[in-house]
């Protein structure tokens, strides 16, 4: 909370070092920590596994995490969860963690800053068209947007553009918004209320990784999942039909 | 009354009615979500975990109406593009 200023309202505008164009923000910095931190911790854990009876408890911790985000997946979009984990599960981490690591002092999440979640949020507006080639074709995935009428084709478009928007905005703001909260209730009420915010800030910035999670799977899904959903209803219209008969 | 004290003046007004009008709409909203929420988990315990997944994807969604208008007040008070314009321009 010392590296920013109350006026302030992006960690872009913290700058440690520069040389001509070139600068390192408190964002680079504090994402690359992250990164760092996640990387080395997943691979102390891994680098011993064991499949006995007796788990290191490391171990154990993170195969509930990729277990439960296997699971979560698999209820949104009721297909297995395969190649969905690796794009939604890392998402779902990093912002995790970068939001859950405003405990620590002096450390500023690099989600308070438009640009991070605007980059994450343009991943998964490259992400819905590569899932919804990869399972439907080209053909079939384009297909969906004149689903209705050809005239929806730009509000389709319309949609897709705004939706990135909305998550980009979304997660930046709801971060921000608790980071600049404890800094006025800091500096009016000092001692036992922006420890309560800091509090409810955790509980925001968990929440709102787990959505942004879940916006990027349904989204997927709901590129991935039209055709499988059409073919199920002829399948379930077709015995009815012979009930009748 | 000089550019600066006006800009100042209509930026701060426009930051408060931004946040007091825009968020009595997601409050709204968000009331009647959880309230229906409730009595749907009031009815059926046994689909506690669904609901409570769609209600807070939902909450999400309504509440990102109110995150607008305060990213809007921020911009106004903290980041506001006329302020520096017209400090620059009077020197």
């Amino acid at each position: 909370m010392d590296l920013m200023s109350l006026k302030d309202i992006s960690p872009d505008q913290v700058i440690f070092w520069q040389w001509g164009w070139a600068s390192i923000n408190a964002t680079i910095l504090f994402t690359w920590v992250i990164m760092i931190l996640m990387t080395v911790g997943s691979w102390l854990v891994t680098r011993r596994l064991s499949s006995g009876p007796e788990v290191p408890r490391w171990q154990n911790l993170l195969e509930v995490v990729v277990s439960g985000m296997r699971r979560q997946i698999e209820e949104i979009s009721q297909e297995e969860s395969g190649t969905y984990l690796y794009f939604v599960g890392t998402l779902f981490l990093l912002i995790f963690v970068s939001n859950i690591l405003t405990l620590v002092p002096g450390y500023v999440a690099p989600t308070a800053s438009l640009s991070t979640t605007a980059a994450l949020a343009i991943c998964v507006f490259a992400a819905v068209p590569v899932y919804g080639i990869l399972t439907r074709g080209l053909g079939g995935y384009l297909k969906q947007y004149v689903r209705p009428t050809p005239f929806m084709l730009p509000f389709n478009i319309i949609g897709e553009l705004s939706r990135t928007l909305a998550m980009a905005v979304r997660l930046f703001g709801n971060i921000m918004s608790g980071m600049k909260i404890a800094a006025i209730l800091l500096a009016i009420t000092p001692f036992i209320f922006p420890v309560v915010l800091h509090a409810f800030g955790l509980l925001t910035g968990t929440i709102q990784a787990y959505i942004f999670a879940v916006l990027a799977m349904v989204y997927i899904a709901s590129a991935t999942r039209a055709q499988k959903g059409k073919e199920t209803e002829e399948n379930s219209e077709k015995p009815e039909k012979g009930e009748k008969q | 009354m000089d550019s600066v004290s006006l800009i100042g003046m209509a930026s701060i007004l426009a930051a408060g009615l931004t946040m007091g009008i825009g968020a009595i709409g997601p409050a709204l909203g968000e009331g009647r979500a959880v309230a229906q929420g409730l009595s749907a988990i009031a009815q059926q315990p046994d689909e506690t975990n669904n609901i409570t997944r769609t209600l807070f994807v939902g909450l999400a969604m309504i509440e990102s109406t109110a995150i607008y208008c305060f990213v809007i007040s921020m911009i106004l008070i903290f980041a506001n593009p006329f302020w520096d314009h017209v400090i620059q321009a009077g020197g």
